[in-house]
């Protein structure tokens, strides 16, 4: 029964998770707009004189901008590599019966719990014989390792309830088979697909551990790793505004995404995980 | 079904080798199509985890690889007789424990208000999942400075004065707890709902009818048929939360006796290029993810067939 | 126990379209009322209006004598079986039946007593310590039924609760429900769209049509005296024939064939008017060969084609194919829609002898029993020919019939 004060208790409760979820980020874009000398003489919320001068710093410095350029190139081939062999993997868990399926399946799982930073010596080791150490495959290799049980998950629940029986049909239709695949399975599995790959970028792009331990230079260094490298060096100035702004700079495509596919990271997420 | 067959009765030979065939090919094209992603899977995870097992026997630095000898089982008899490492055992449990806890209860709540929400549902679903988006590392540099003494709004909005939260042990744990809780409350949430949209409505209406209270439905219907799904997302927070890492790097970098499991393994492998202590230190961490994901599986039952989706 | 009382009960929602339009209806204490009508009449709403699962717009629903429309429905008393029952999955069969008194926190002893009679009633007792998960649909439905008698609620509702067994299942609940309506004496009310269910459980039925009550009767009278179209064609299976008839004088002629009116009443009724149509059940036809003389007499013979023939055993069906003018077999066609059901062309379904000879395709000529028809406004759908004297009759009659199932059935309800 939904009366007056109920919903002006929804309201209010709407409101509040507004409140939490976006201030944090609206914080971020008020620093990034605060003059450098700001920090340290005006404290507050809002700008005490709004600024560009962080942005221009920002894509000024080499360090930033090689950064992005990395984070962006990395993160993209991981999740196309990431997607296309978690969808072969999805398939054959889906539709193949064959030996060890469930064991891929807890395998997947396992590497989802692993502690990370328990392989990142014995991979700073390796990578260094084998000289992936500071280069791009040396980061895409783990990202997609470790960005796969989250896919081939996404992806498995998501084929389990394609219905198949529709290529058949395409078939009897006067369809070849290769017509079949295009017409009718591409279109029923591509959303699950763009999700699992939304998911994928997602994780390549939180990274911190593995940017951080297995680069040394602005050669394949991500974006975030380079943030906390930037706050230690040690200028006149804070560097908080531009590492505010940097940020901004790299959540502005995350936002959209999100705001764009709401619907669909949340059903990528919620089919993976519980099956009632 | 088809894997051992007893040689074919003459009259049958045809259909059976015929679907033998079938089956061999189709296991054959299954294997093949996971090979790449177990390969890359196994890559990077099970040799360096074997390679870490092994110099974590040794006494080897990277600045000094000739001085590296075997010393047994004395890494860890250094790193377990250190008080610094059960400090961080500490820190890590109570960290882990506060934002697991937290999040469930909070995460429970904005599954609800998903599932409900009669007001600008998606708009609020959106705004849930904001966070979950944001790189780690930003939501970390946002709350330490909205926090810190230099930049911060808090102090001046709380009233605190110049309250410095970075310089003790529990107020800077709380920063880092909080925006731990800020982060990856969306994901519980998500799992959350995926749990709450199991339970048929029905079940609530009848509860209504048979007498219950709001609160009776919650506690006698809802939650107990959803299960699953808070084992599901408690565990998945614990390990998550026991591997904290990128927060406490950027809002402490571990001091004032902040250091976790995970930072300290990266302190002496990374920073200190102590690689087989550190090692030892890293296998001790997974060990203890180990650990935990048995209790879980085990003591509270969770059902990982539903996390696997293999019904 | 306590009768249910509603008074202009309206449920409007957000769209303005009112689901549920001033119903007043009386269930009076112990009786077993059965909501019937197609899909989409407000049948299922109105119940949750009485249960207060849905906020009632305007009107009052009275339960005894206490005013519910804004009480909860946790204090309302009532129980209810769901169609798809709705039992708790993470609680054995036992604790689903002590549900509402473990809400109610009753001491244990009592709880178990008084789950143990409910179970035995319904033959559960073997079953008490399963999950839900592990019953066969019949047990599951049971245990619904179970949770709801084992609080003495005053009122028992029912939303389609056989609607997810299979055929013979469902007959052998309709009979369990109808012993144990009788036999705890408490006042029911039962949502279905299945006349069969409608016809056997109730005491009373109750016709909705988009959300309006167009009929309150026992099944008798619905079946004998509808009160208009709707009720007509939707009681009874096959449903009731509607012909177009331009009257002339006393005869009315039909595109099966022109006969004579010989009831004087029902002549009266359709004096005066120029077209009108005729309701006539399958069963009022019979194959005019097997019928004697002194019987044809009483009724009116009429040569058609056959189209078709269904023969079942115990009797069969024969269709037959009739041209109509075109604005009343739009008319009729609505009312087909209406009714759930998507008849292509006017044709009349007749019921037939199971011996009849009759063959698909050629003619026959069939009697027609014109003292069961009844006369229909085309325009607003009014029965002209109901009689209120026989329908004051069967009220006596359906009262004697209730007094008497539930004498059959007396005995104590679990204490």
């Amino acid at each position: 029964m939904e009366t007056a004060r109920a919903k002006a208790m929804w309201i209010a409760v709407s409101l509040l998770i507004l409140v939490w979820t976006v201030f944090p980020i609206l914080w971020i874009v008020m620093l990034s707009f605060k003059r450098p000398g700001e920090i340290g003489n005006q404290r507050g919320f809002l700008p005490h004189t709004w600024t560009w001068e962080n942005y221009r710093t920002v894509f000024e410095t080499d360090l930033f901008t090689a950064a992005l350029v990395n984070s962006i190139g990395i993160s993209l081939i991981a999740t196309v590599v990431g997607v296309v062999f978690a969808t072969l993997v999805a398939y054959a868990i889906a539709r193949l019966e064959f030996p060890g399926k469930r064991l891929i399946l807890s395998f997947a799982l396992a590497i989802a719990m692993f502690p990370v930073v328990s392989l990142v010596g014995p991979l700073f080791d390796l990578w260094r014989d084998v000289g992936l150490y500071d280069t791009w495959p040396g980061l895409i290799i783990p990202y997609i390792s470790f960005a796969l049980p989250l896919a081939i998950w996404t992806l498995s629940a998501f084929f389990r309830e394609i219905p198949w029986e529709m290529e058949q049909a395409a078939q009897v239709d006067g369809a070849t088979t290769w017509q079949a695949f295009r017409k009718v399975i591409v279109p029923l599995a591509a959303p699950g697909v763009f999700t699992a790959a939304i998911l994928t970028f997602f994780f390549c792009w939180n990274d911190f551990v593995f940017g951080i331990s297995l680069t040394s230079t602005d050669r394949a260094r991500p974006v975030p790793a380079a943030l906390a490298f930037f706050t230690g060096e040690s200028q006149f100035e804070q560097p908080t505004t531009a590492i505010c702004a940097a940020a901004v700079v790299v959540t502005v495509p995350v936002v959209v995404i999100v705001l764009l596919f709401q619907r669909r990271i949340v059903a990528g997420l919620t089919s993976g995980a519980v099956k009632g | 079904m088809t894997a051992v067959q007893p040689a074919p009765v003459a009259g049958l030979r045809q259909g059976r080798a015929e679907r033998s065939d079938r089956s061999r090919a189709e296991r054959r094209l299954g294997l093949l199509l996971s090979a790449p992603a177990v390969a890359i899977m196994l890559l990077v995870t099970a040799y360096p985890l074997v390679n870490a097992v092994y110099l974590s026997m040794f006494s080897y630095r990277i600045t000094a690889p000739d001085d590296r000898r075997f010393v047994g089982f004395g890494n860890y008899t250094t790193v377990l007789g250190d008080a610094l490492f059960w400090q961080d055992v500490f820190t890590t449990f109570v960290v882990t424990v506060v934002t697991v806890a937290v999040e469930l209860v909070i995460g429970f709540g904005l599954a609800m208000v998903m599932h409900r929400a009669v007001f600008a549902r998606r708009t609020v679903r959106t705004a849930i999942l904001l966070p979950y988006g944001i790189v780690t590392v930003i939501s970390a540099f946002a709350w330490k400075y909205a926090f810190d003494l230099q930049s911060g709004f808090v102090d001046s909005w709380l009233g605190l004065g110049d309250r410095a939260w970075f310089s003790g042990r529990w107020s800077s744990l709380s920063v880092v707890v909080l925006s731990e809780i800020w982060k990856t409350t969306p994901f519980v949430s998500l799992l959350l709902l995926a749990g709450l949209a199991q339970v048929p409505g029905d079940l609530g209406e009848a509860a209504t009818v048979d007498g219950a209270t709001a609160w009776q439905r919650l506690w006698r219907v809802t939650i107990p048929n959803m299960k699953a799904a808070i084992m599901v997302a408690a565990l998945f927070r614990t390990l998550d939360a026991w591997r904290i890492f990128d927060n406490v790097y950027v809002m402490t970098s571990g001091q004032q006796r902040t250091e976790t499991l995970s930072f300290l393994a990266y302190r002496q492998t990374i920073t200190r290029t102590a690689i087989g202590l550190g090692d030892a230190v890293g296998v001790l961490l997974f060990l203890s993810v180990v650990l935990i994901a048995a209790v879980f599986i085990k003591g509270f039952r969770v059902d990982l067939s539903q996390v696997r989706g293999d019904r | 126990m306590a009768a249910i009382t509603m008074s202009n009960i309206v449920k409007r929602y957000g769209d303005g379209f009112p689901a549920v339009n001033d119903v007043s209806l009386d269930v009076r204490d112990g009786e077993f009322m059965i909501l019937v009508g197609p899909s989409g009449c407000g049948k299922s709403t109105l119940l949750r209006m009485i249960v207060g699962l849905e906020d009632i717009t305007s009107g009052e629903m009275r339960i005894g004598e206490r005013v519910v429309n804004t009480v909860a429905p946790q204090r309302r008393n009532l129980s209810m079986v769901f169609q798809n029952y709705a039992l708790y999955p993470h609680l054995t069969v036992f604790e689903n039946i002590a549900f509402p008194l473990r809400l109610a926190k009753r001491p244990d002893d009592e709880v178990r007593r008084r789950v143990t009679d409910t179970a035995g009633l319904l033959e559960l007792t073997d079953h008490l310590e399963r999950k839900p998960a592990n019953l066969s649909g019949g047990q599951r439905q049971r245990v619904a039924m179970g949770r709801a008698i084992v609080r003495q609620a005053d009122a028992f509702l029912f939303d389609e609760p056989l609607s997810n067994l299979d055929a013979k299942l469902r007959g052998q609940m309709r009979t369990e429900i109808a012993r144990l309506q009788r036999r705890l004496g408490v006042t029911t009310v039962y949502v279905t769209h299945d006349q069969t269910e409608a016809m056997t459980l109730g005491d009373r039925v109750a016709v909705l049509r988009k959300g309006v009550l167009q009929q309150v009767g026992s099944p008798r009278e619905l079946y004998e005296q509808p009160a208009n179209l709707f009720v007509a064609g939707f009681i009874g299976s096959p449903s009731m024939n509607f012909l177009p008839a331009s009257v002339e004088g006393t005869v009315l002629a039909t595109p099966l064939g022109r006969f004579e009116l010989r009831d004087e009443r029902k002549a009266a009724a359709a004096a005066g008017r120029r077209v009108v149509l005729v309701g006539l059940r399958p069963e009022s036809f019979e194959d005019a060969a097997l019928v004697g003389a002194a019987k044809r007499e009483r009724g009116a013979v009429v040569r058609v084609r056959v189209d078709v023939t269904e023969w079942l055993g115990n009797e069969q069906y024969a269709y037959v194919p009739y041209e109509a003018p075109e604005d009343l077999t739009a008319r009729l066609r609505e009312l087909s829609r209406e009714l759930d059901g998507d008849q292509m062309r006017t044709q009349a379904v007749v019921a037939l002898d199971a011996s009849s000879p009759i063959v698909a395709g050629e003619e026959a000529e069939l009697w027609i029993d014109t003292a069961g028809l009844h006369i229909f406004d085309p325009a607003t759908g009014a029965n002209l020919t109901r009689d209120e004297e026989r329908v004051a009759e069967l009220g006596r009659h359906s009262e004697r019939v209730r007094a008497a199932k539930r004498e059959a059935q007396r005995v104590g309800p679990p204490s």
